[in-house]
């Protein structure tokens, strides 16, 4: 069990990597609309934003396939059973990733506004419902799929759309919108480091507000805070978003961007893990019998896979890390004028 | 129509898009590499502007290849959830190794380069496409020992109602896998060669930029000759193979109803599944194809009559889609060769400059063509002699759902091809500023 169990955390970091990382990208595509001014301005702000996410976006997606792939190797059972049974919401995720990961490439290879325009459009709706559908589909998998004794699923797409499933989406939206705001304050300097500054202190009051509603609905909906009576020790899981939240808020103040990010990040991770650790041992619950769940008994790989996939893992996760850590140093800085002026530049 | 047939189809649809664009990412990224690396070598500035033009066709293909890709790593558990139960133990590890190893590498790398030029130092900055070049090529290699285990299953056990892995190292070196990685690669610079080669040409033939497409012909020509014949001549023994392997498969490929020694290989032929004969054969060549299957002329080849109907894959389709990949491969390789004659003064042979942009289509085809004869040949197994097609598939998805998301992938992918080879075409024909 052991094995399993270690593999059952790797899994639940591996997607909370991914979210404090493309959520920061998917928030900036959220708020771009907001941020971008009307005009001739418009436009200098709009390729900004495409150029703060630019270098990363594609590395950070790579988490996603990552934990895609990661379910699949080492709890095949999950895999089937999750996806076959939100069959139409991970294919509408997928189907706005697609729009969203070309309009970075697209959009400035034609010069015309229209153009550019269905573009934008493309990129907003690609970051905005990929927020929204992650949400959802992480709050129904804390709270139970009505999984049956075969596996399946036997809810359907709008079953996904219940008050904690919501809750759960609206959460999200507003982490990864937060989380775009403060990335854009990190890499631009003037007006549009000002709005997005202006624009993350308002969001943080309406993000707090959203945590707590969600932590109490959490208590209601689901059975999530059992395994923390049980085991008091796991509370401090919740430090995680409250202190990152917190850092949030002063790091804004004395306009520490880099801080302030790190801090939403961490707020991130704490809320991914704090579903995570509620539904152990299960990968995902089954919310009509628990014995119908996807554990990490009855849906994992044999010993020998898991062994080998651990030893992969661990000889190459801390050097991705190690190599997207000093790509967001290395092009992290602020974009300049200049930078625009070159061809290579979205 | 029900959810098999419609998840096959739309596996087949959506891996075929996700196969346009994936060869230009294996062999332009090397020839763009390439090209800066000259540029470091001599100082030559037209190097520099090669690595740019070029790269920037390349970034356009990528994008869509990224994208396209990402759809499929999905869609083995969302329509193949029995398959993926089934098989996830041996097969999951290795599209989750790709992930880790290679994809990681490519997607933060390109970005690297992309954004680059100005900020490393131009080592550093060759270095990273370098390094986009190798990272793409191992995650072919990962991927296709997953699919030449679905060929080819080997190191496994089965226990616990399915396929565990029992020896790790069988599975890397699964001889059927490795013949199919080679063939791929080889495929993928060949097409790659031959877009160079014709986009160059349209330049040339009409004395555009002239110094810049001449040397980026004499780039790609010996390239393109070599692969081509790298991967006839290996494509004869990735053909063996499948005989050794898949002797159902290779029946189909040419229409071989009778089990005998001394087998002929008929040039022309029109198979007739219905009635388990051939309409029409014409030039044999006596004992052909016991010696291409079995390098002997004496070898028995297995003919599909004894083999059980419910066993044999689709046979026309098999068959015309081996046919016309060989036919395409000798067809590319007249003209690579013809291509290399002419390297030193390419724009002296109207001709050959008018035709090679019109090339560009035909390896693409044939790659095409050869997963049909891979994919459509393997039928009726999703794993060959273990799993069966029909038992890989979801149950807990209904009709509406797939046919939701097929005709989503339809329209997408249409409109995303179209806008991709006429952003390919409008950026090619500019040329480089
Ligand atoms: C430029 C494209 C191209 C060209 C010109 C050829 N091939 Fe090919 N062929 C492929 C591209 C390809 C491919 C798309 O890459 C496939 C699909 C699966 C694979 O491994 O490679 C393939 C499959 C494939 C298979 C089926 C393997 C299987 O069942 O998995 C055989 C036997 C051959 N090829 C043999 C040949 C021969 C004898 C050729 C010419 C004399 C040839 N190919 C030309
Ligand atoms: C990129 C080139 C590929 C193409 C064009 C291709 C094409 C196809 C086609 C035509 C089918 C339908 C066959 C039928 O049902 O008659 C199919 C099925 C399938 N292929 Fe591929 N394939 C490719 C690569 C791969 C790879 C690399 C894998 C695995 C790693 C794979 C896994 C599958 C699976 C699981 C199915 C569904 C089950 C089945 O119908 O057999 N394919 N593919
Ligand atoms: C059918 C099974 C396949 C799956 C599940 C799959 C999966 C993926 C995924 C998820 C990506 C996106 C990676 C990123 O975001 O950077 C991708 C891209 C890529 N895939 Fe596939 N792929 C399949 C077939 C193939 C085949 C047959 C090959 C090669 C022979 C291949 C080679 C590549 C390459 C080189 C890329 C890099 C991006 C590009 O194509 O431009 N894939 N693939």
């Amino acid at each position: 069990m052991m094995l399993e169990t270690t593999w059952f955390i790797l899994w639940g970091v591996l997607w909370a990597v991914y979210f404090a990382l493309d959520g920061y990208d998917l928030g900036l595509g959220t708020m771009l609309p907001f941020l971008a001014r009307k005009g001739m301005q418009g436009e200098r702000d709009r390729r900004l934003i495409y150029n703060a996410a630019g270098p990363f976006w594609d590395g950070n997606q790579v988490w996603l396939v990552t934990a895609g792939g990661v379910t699949f190797a080492a709890f095949p059972g999950a895999y089937a059973a999750l996806f076959s049974g939100m069959y139409t919401a991970l294919f509408l995720l997928l189907f706005s990733l697609i729009l969203r990961g070309v309009s970075f490439e697209f959009r400035r290879k034609v010069n015309s506004v229209a153009w550019r325009q269905t573009w934008d459009a493309c990129h907003v709706l690609g970051s905005f419902l990929p927020a929204l559908l992650l949400g959802v589909a992480f709050a129904n998998i804390f709270q139970g799929i009505p999984l049956n004794a075969h596996g399946i699923n036997e809810g359907g797409l709008l079953d996904l759309l219940n008050p904690y499933g919501l809750a759960g989406g609206v959460l999200f939206v507003l982490m990864f919108s937060l989380h775009g705001l403060l990335w854009l304050a990190v890499r631009t300097q003037g007006d549009l480091a000002e709005s997005s500054v202006a624009m993350a202190k308002k969001l943080w009051v309406a993000l707090l507000a959203m945590l707590a509603l969600f932590l109490l609905m959490s208590a209601v909906y689901t059975k999530l805070f059992a395994n923390y009576w049980e085991n008091p020790i796991l509370f401090a899981i919740l430090l995680l978003p409250v202190v990152g939240l917190i850092q949030v808020r002063f790091a804004l103040n004395r306009r520490a961007s880099v801080l302030a990010w790190a801090g939403s990040a961490v707020a991130i991770i704490g809320v991914t893990l704090f579903g995570v650790l509620g539904i152990f041992p299960a990968l995902l619950p089954s919310s009509i019998d628990p014995a119908y769940s996807m554990t990490i008994s009855n849906a994992a790989s044999s010993p020998k896979t898991l062994k080998i996939m651990l030893v992969v893992a661990l000889l190459l996760v801390p050097l991705v890390i190690a190599y997207q850590a000093w790509v967001h140093v290395f092009f992290g800085k602020k974009i300049t004028e200049e930078d625009l002026e070159h061809e290579e530049a979205y | 129509m029900d959810v098999l047939l419609l998840s096959r189809l739309q596996f087949a649809f959506t891996t075929f898009v996700h196969f346009i664009f994936v060869p230009l990412t294996l062999g332009l990224s090397i020839l763009v590499a390439y090209m800066e690396t000259k540029y470091l070598r001599t100082g030559n500035e037209v190097y520099k502007q090669m690595a740019k033009f070029w790269g920037k066709l390349f970034l356009i293909n990528f994008a869509l290849g990224v994208v396209t890709g990402l759809a499929l790593e999905f869609q083995f558990g969302t329509n193949w959830a029995k398959y993926s139960e089934y098989v996830g133990d041996i097969f999951g590890s290795l599209l989750a190794i790709e992930a880790t190893l290679a994809f990681f590498l490519e997607s933060t790398f390109i970005a690297v380069w992309f954004f680059g030029w100005r900020l490393l130092p131009p080592k550093l900055h060759n270095l990273s496409i370098w390094i986009v070049a190798v990272a793409t090529n191992i995650s072919a290699f990962w991927i296709l020992m997953a699919n030449g285990w679905m060929q080819n299953p080997v190191g496994y056990v089965l226990n616990n109602g399915r396929a565990e892995l029992d020896n790790f190292f069988a599975l890397v070196s699964n001889p059927f896998g490795w013949q199919q990685f080679l063939h791929t690669l080889f495929a993928a610079y060949t097409i790659s060669g031959f877009f160079v080669l014709g986009i160059s040409a349209w330049h040339l033939f009409r004395g555009s930029n002239v110094d810049f497409f001449k040397r980026s012909f004499r780039i790609a020509a010996p390239f393109t000759v070599a692969f081509t014949l790298l991967l006839l001549v290996q494509g004869h023994y990735h053909g063996s193979n499948v005989a050794k392997y898949q002797p159902v498969k290779l029946a189909a490929m040419e229409a071989h109803w009778e089990t005998m020694s001394k087998a002929p290989q008929y040039l022309i032929a029109i198979p007739d599944p219905a009635n388990e004969r051939n309409h029409l054969q014409l030039f044999p060549i006596p004992g052909g194809m016991s010696l291409l299957a079995y390098h002997s002329f004496d070898a028995e080849v297995m003919g599909l009559r004894d083999v059980p109907e419910g066993d044999r894959p689709p046979i026309s389709l098999t068959f015309f889609s081996f046919r016309g990949m060989v036919g395409l491969g000798l067809l590319l390789l007249t003209f690579s060769a013809w291509a290399w004659c002419r390297r030193k003064e390419p724009e002296l042979s109207p001709a050959l400059m008018r035709l090679l942009p019109w090339i560009i289509p035909l390896p693409y085809i044939a790659s095409q063509l050869g997963w049909i004869v891979s994919e459509v040949g393997r039928q009726p197994w999703v794993v060959y002699g273990v799993l069966r097609t029909q038992a890989g598939v979801s149950t807990g998805i209904n009709m509406p759902q797939v046919a939701f998301s097929f005709g989503m992938f339809i329209l997408l992918y249409s409109l995303l091809v179209a806008v991709g080879i006429y952003l390919l075409m409008h950026h090619g024909r500019k040329g480089p500023q």
